[in-house]
């Protein structure tokens, strides 16, 4: 699941130019014929950096969005439940490892990011930093937090970096089974006794702002997007991500006769263009900078899990063994 | 609270001390999603769940289907604890990856023999069935024989680990072949092969025993030094007495379904 739909800060351009017009002219060319960026190929370094930055966040997002819904595994009720979130989970963990390896050909180590992760100097979607309730949360997750990862997911598959796009050709194909799991227990809950009903309701209120705020803020307020797009780093902006995610899911959810806590939200029908109040955006900056409701306990658990299999991992290391890169 | 009393057919009862093993086994083993030692650990320890929850879920399917038991769902998220017929090795937590780590070794073994034995008895669903799943634990004896070896002779530190898990988890173990009341009269159950299918408890035991102890000291561990041959058993399981961690489990595994038994999930 999970690409956090925002990437925190801009590339200066002209760090870019200064390293060599005529390599960054070629790679630019590459790009525009719909070429991909391999491993050993000549990229600027904000490029190199910026995609580092930007598949280890994602890499992070999966499996810290396993700790939620993980500690609803051995709550699932009943074997069907609890066989596919059982599955749903470890494919998410199975997407770190496919994430880390397509970051660690940028030349960054697993274990460089994952202490990145835990010293807070690296991000994660800021959605996870948000408690999975009851079961109904579950359902929420696994349908409309899945359903918006795969808008951006499927707009990065097509960007330029080969590995990144590899590795998320793959992720989306399971992804789209992961929705099927999410839609299915979303809708025996939306059909099902009154208190199921109540329940998934109240996930639904609870998750609504941080669905809004998970594409990132409006486009006017993010900056240099423009050469992230032309190196087609990124590839849709929040708003259009957002609006392609309103009009499909906000429909889906009225038709099961449930309510969203946004009394602005409809359909302008002259544009096409879905209306809605603004998140409060200072909530997901707050957010972001380590402040949400979870955001301590996600890294505490992280790091304990971190510390208590160190020995495992020090086992395995041979004194002679040395790092490679992995190939794309 | 589904009361029905435990099935008295020996086979039935037999089945249902498997099927009760495997899930709460499946249930603890999906408990290092998220946290295993490395992401490969995780991405193993829940496929090894899955088949676990999986297998359980077929016999307890099993036993609604001939045997009269109420469905798997009723069956598995609504029985006192007292009914559940576990073994008290696989109601512990999951402790440190070490402790997890020898109890898979030891128990997929077991689930190992008991498939093979199965596999031979005359019901074809059942005899189909075994030959299948034992298959399928196979791969979890090949990788729990594969990280026992690492780790038992990679640093120091995971030696002594590994060793002083070894003696945590033996008793418990060697408490996977409690003897119980059809015990006998299943013993005299003809196979389809013409033989009975089911050598008992206590053969089962020290086929198991003799294989473990084999890997072990080509592993270079001093099982007398050790002490694993004095250990008493831990026992109880099969008549439904358990240690405190199954209540605390159980309580968990059913809280979602407890809320209201009656409607679909």
């Amino acid at each position: 699941m999970y690409g956090g739909g925002y990437i925190p800060a801009g590339v200066e351009e002209t760090k870019a130019q200064a390293e060599s017009p005529e390599l960054l002219a070629q790679f630019e060319a590459r790009i525009t014929r719909g070429e991909k960026i391999e491993p050993r190929d000549w990229m600027p370094a904000v490029y190199r950096k910026q995609l580092i930055r930007m598949i280890e966040q994602h890499a992070h997002s999966e499996i810290i969005g396993a700790l939620p819904e993980g500690t609803w595994i051995t709550r699932a009720p009943g074997f069907r439940r609890k066989l596919a979130l059982m599955a749903k989970v470890q494919d998410e963990v199975g997407h770190a490892q496919l994430l880390y390896s397509a970051a660690e050909t940028l030349g960054k180590k697993r274990e460089d990011m994952l202490n990145d992760l835990i010293n807070g100097k690296s991000k994660y979607s800021n959605v996870f930093n948000y408690p999975a309730e009851t079961w109904a949360d579950v359902a929420v997750i696994g349908f409309l937090i899945d359903a918006a990862a795969i808008v951006n997911q499927v707009a990065n598959s097509k960007g330029s970096y080969g590995p990144y796009c590899r590795a998320l050709e793959r992720i989306c194909y399971e992804e789209s089974f992961h929705l099927k799991q999410g839609h299915s227990v979303f809708v025996w809950l939306a059909t099902g006794t009154p208190m199921q009903r109540e329940m998934l309701q109240n996930a639904l209120n609870r998750w609504w702002e941080p669905i809004m705020h998970f594409f990132g803020p409006s486009d006017t307020m993010s900056q240099h997007t423009e050469t992230l797009m032309r190196w087609k780093v990124k590839m849709a902006t929040n708003d259009v991500m957002r609006q392609q995610f309103l009009n499909i899911y906000v429909p889906k959810i009225w038709d099961l006769g449930l309510s969203l806590p946004d009394p602005e939200l409809r359909k302008d029908e002259s544009t096409g263009q879905w209306l809605f109040t603004e998140p409060n955006w200072d909530t997901f900056f707050k957010v972001i900078n380590g402040d949400g409701p979870c955001s301590r306990e996600r890294l505490a658990v992280r790091k304990v899990a971190e510390e208590r299999g160190a020995w495992v991992r020090a086992a395995l290391r041979r004194a002679d063994a040395r790092y490679a890169t992995p190939l794309a | 609270m589904t009361n029905q009393p435990l099935p008295t057919a020996p086979l039935a009862r037999y089945l249902l001390h498997l099927a009760d093993d495997q899930l709460v086994m499946g249930h603890r083993n999906s408990e290092w999603t998220g946290l295993g030692p490395i992401l490969e650990e995780d991405i193993a320890f829940s496929s090894i769940a899955q088949d676990q929850v999986g297998h359980a879920l077929a016999f307890y399917e099993y036993l609604n289907q001939e045997c009269g038991l109420a469905d798997p769902d009723q069956t598995a998220f609504n029985r006192p604890e007292s009914l559940m017929v576990s073994s008290w090795l696989v109601e512990q937590p999951i402790g440190d990856y070490a402790f997890s780590l020898v109890r898979h070794w030891c128990y997929d073994q077991a689930v190992y023999l008991r498939y093979e034995s199965l596999s031979q008895i005359q019901d074809p669903a059942l005899q189909a069935l075994a030959t299948k799943l034992r298959g399928e634990v196979k791969y979890h004896t090949f990788h729990a024989n594969t990280w026992m070896k690492s780790l038992l002779q990679g640093s120091e530190e995971s030696r002594l680990r590994m060793l002083t898990a070894l003696k945590e988890v033996w008793p418990m173990a060697l408490g996977l072949f409690e003897s119980w009341s059809g015990e006998k009269a299943l013993m005299e159950q003809v196979g389809h092969a013409g033989q009975p299918w089911y050598p008992g408890e206590r053969h089962l035991q020290q086929h198991w025993q003799a294989g473990a102890l084999e890997s072990l000291v080509l592993w270079s561990v001093d099982v007398e030094a050790l002490g694993l041959h004095k250990v008493e058993p831990v026992l109880g399981g099969r008549q439904g007495y358990h240690s405190e961690h199954l209540a605390s489990m159980l309580e968990e595994m059913t809280a979602v379904f407890r809320l209201d038994p009656q409607a679909e999930w």
